[in-house]
C-alpha cells in the first residue's frame, strides 16, 4: 500500500493535519498566528546549518526551531508582546539564514523546495519521521491539555491552581518546533503554517468548547488534505498550494455560514 | 489557625519598590479587605500570596496544601476561544456536573451552565468566576477588585454573596478594593496599604485613622455612612441578581 505515492502523500498530509489541529487552536487562542511564519523563516537558517555541518536537515531545523521557541518563551512578558517577538525572530532568522547560505560554496539550495515542499516525493522513512513527531506532539498536548488551557485563559488563574504558565507555554512552543521540523522537508513551510491556522479558524463557528474545536479542526484538516491531493492530481496543479486552497475555501464557507447565522 | 503568614515582604518590579516590609497574617474564617490608592501594591500583594510573584525579600508561609480560590481582577476570554460556563468550571480539574451545579448555586447564578462565557453580563461573569473559585472547597478566597465594572448595587449584591458564602463555607476571605463604600463594614479587618501598611484594624478604626484620612481625605467618612445605609438593603439586590 505504501508503494503508492498518492497513499504516502495522503498519510503524510494526515499526519501533519492531526498534529497541527490542536496546536493550531492554541496558536489562534493565544494570538500567535505569526509563529508558523517565524519558525518557517528560521528553518532556512536550520537548513543552512545542516548543510554546513553535514547533518540531516531535520536536526538542523529542529535545533533552530527549538532555539527560537526558548528565546520567545524567555523574552515574552518582559516588555515585548508576542507578535513583536515573533516578527523580530522571523525576519532576523531569515536574514541570518540567507547570509549563512551564501557562505556555502558549491552547494545550491532550492529555497522554494523548503517553502512549498514536495508532498508527492514522500519516502516511507519521511512518513515515519512525520508520524513519530505527530504522535509525540499529541501525547504531550494530551498530557498537558488542562494546564495549557488554564494558562491560555489567564496566567494568574493558572498560578492560583499551582500551574506555571511559563512552563506550559514552553511545552507548546516546543511542540510547534517539533511539528515544523518533522514536516518541513516534505510538506514545506507554507503548508505547515497554513494548516496551523486555517482549519482551526474554520472550526471556530461550530465549536462550543475547546475540545470540539480541536476535533472539528482535525476533520477539516483531513478533508483539506485528502481533497487537495485529489484536486491537484485531477487539475495537475502543485499539491501543497492546492491543499491550502481547499482549506481556504472551507474557511470561506464556514465564515459565510457563521455570518448568515447572526 | 494561621492560613497565610507573610513577614517583611518586599517586592521590586523593574526598579520600582512596589511593596516594602509588609507583614500580614490571614486566619481561617476572617474577612480582610485591603484598601489603598492606585499603584499602592494591592494586587501585587495578592499575586505574591497566590505565587505569581516571588518577593525580593521576606518570607511567605502557607499551611500545607492550602486550598486557594482566586477571583482575578479581570478575565479577558479571547473570543476565538469557545468556552461554556460548565467547561470553564471544570478547569483545570475535571469535576462532576453536580459539583458545577452546586458551585453556580453558591455563587447565585444557577442554570447558566450551558451558556457561552462571552455572552454573560458583567455581573454574571464575576459570579461565574466566584463559582469557579469555590469549586475546590477553598480555605481562603482571594478576590482582586472583583467588582470592577459593576455598578454600586451590583457590587453591593456581589459582596453580600461573598458574605453568605463565607458564612456557609467558613472560608477566609482576602479581598482588594478601591470601592470603599461597599466594602468596609463587611470586613473583620481592614488594611490600608500604600506600598507599606499604613494602618490596620476594625473598619471603624481604620476609617478614622489619620493615616487613612491622609490617603483618602475626609470625604470617605461620609461615604462609609452612605454605605451603611445601602447595606441594610443589600438583600434586595442579591435577591434580584444583577444580570
Amino acid at each position: 500500500m505504501l508503494d503508492d505515492f498518492m497513499v504516502r502523500a495522503a498519510l503524510a498530509g494526515l499526519g501533519v493535519a492531526i498534529a497541527t489541529a490542536p496546536l493550531g487552536c492554541f496558536v489562534i487562542w493565544r494570538r500567535m498566528a505569526y509563529f508558523g511564519d517565524a519558525t518557517a523563516h528560521a528553518a532556512i537558517l536550520g537548513v543552512a546549518i545542516s548543510l554546513a555541518l553535514s547533518l540531516p536537515v531535520f536536526a538542523g531545523v529542529l535545533f533552530v526551531a527549538l532555539f527560537m521557541a526558548l528565546t520567545i518563551t524567555t523574552l515574552s512578558g518582559r516588555g515585548y508582546a508576542m507578535d513583536t517577538l515573533l516578527g523580530v525572530m522571523a525576519h532576523s532568522a531569515l536574514a541570518f539564514g540567507l547570509v549563512a547560505v551564501s557562505f556555502l560554496s558549491g552547494i545550491r539550495i532550492d529555497l522554494m523546495a523548503y517553502l512549498f515542499g514536495d508532498i508527492l516525493a514522500v519516502t516511507p522513512r519521511d512518513l515515519s519521521v512525520i508520524w513519530g513527531g505527530a504522535v509525540l506532539v499529541l501525547i504531550l498536548v494530551r498530557a498537558r491539555w488542562s494546564a495549557l488551557l488554564t494558562a491560555t485563559l489567564n496566567p494568574d488563574l493558572a498560578y492560583a491552581c499551582g500551574i506555571d504558565p511559563k512552563r506550559e507555554q514552553l511545552y507548546l512552543t516546543i511542540s510547534l518546533a517539533v511539528v515544523v521540523a518533522v514536516a518541513i522537508k516534505v510538506v514545506g513551510v507554507l503548508l505547515i503554517a497554513a494548516m496551523l491556522i486555517i482549519p482551526a479558524a474554520a472550526a471556530r463557528p461550530f465549536s462550543r468548547t475547546p475540545e470540539t474545536m480541536v476535533v472539528i479542526a482535525t476533520v477539516i484538516g483531513g478533508i483539506s488534505t485528502y481533497g487537495g491531493l485529489h484536486a491537484a492530481f485531477y487539475f495537475d496543479t502543485p499539491t501543497g498550494p492546492t491543499i491550502v486552497s481547499v482549506a481556504a475555501i472551507i474557511f470561506a464557507l464556514t465564515a459565510i455560514f457563521s455570518a448568515s447565522k447572526r | 489557625m494561621k492560613l497565610v503568614e507573610i513577614q517583611k515582604v518586599s517586592v521590586q518590579l523593574g526598579g520600582n519598590k512596589v511593596l516594602l516590609d509588609v507583614d500580614l497574617v490571614v486566619n481561617s474564617g476572617e474577612i480582610i479587605t485591603i484598601v489603598g490608592p492606585n499603584g499602592s501594591g494591592k494586587s501585587t500583594l495578592l499575586r505574591v500570596i497566590i505565587g505569581a510573584i516571588s518577593p525580593t525579600s521576606g518570607t511567605i508561609k502557607k499551611t500545607d496544601d492550602l486550598r486557594i480560590g482566586y477571583v482575578p481582577q479581570r478575565l479577558h476570554i479571547d473570543p476565538t476561544l469557545p468556552m461554556t460556563v460548565n467547561r470553564f468550571l471544570k478547569l483545570p480539574h475535571r469535576i462532576s456536573t453536580a459539583e458545577a451545579v452546586w458551585a453556580l448555586e453558591q455563587a447565585g447564578v444557577s442554570g447558566l451552565g450551558e451558556k457561552q462565557m462571552s455572552l454573560l453580563s458583567g455581573g454574571q461573569f464575576q459570579r461565574v468566576l466566584l463559582a469557579r473559585a469555590l469549586m475546590g472547597q477553598p480555605q481562603i478566597l482571594i478576590l482582586d477588585e472583583a467588582t470592577q465594572g459593576l455598578d454600586r448595587p451590583g457590587a453591593a449584591s456581589f459582596y453580600q454573596q461573598i458574605e453568605d458564602v463565607r458564612q456557609r463555607m467558613g472560608c477566609a476571605v482576602l479581598m482588594v478594593s478601591h470601592d470603599l463604600h461597599v466594602v468596609m463594614s463587611a470586613s473583620d479587618r481592614v488594611i490600608c496599604l500604600n506600598r507599606h501598611i499604613c494602618c490596620e484594624g476594625a473598619p471603624e478604626y481604620v476609617a478614622s485613622a489619620p493615616e487613612y484620612r491622609a490617603l483618602f481625605g475626609e470625604g470617605t467618612q461620609g461615604a462609609l455612612a452612605l454605605y451603611r445605609h445601602h447595606h441594610s438593603h443589600t438583600h434586595d439586590h442579591s435577591a434580584h441578581g444583577d444580570s
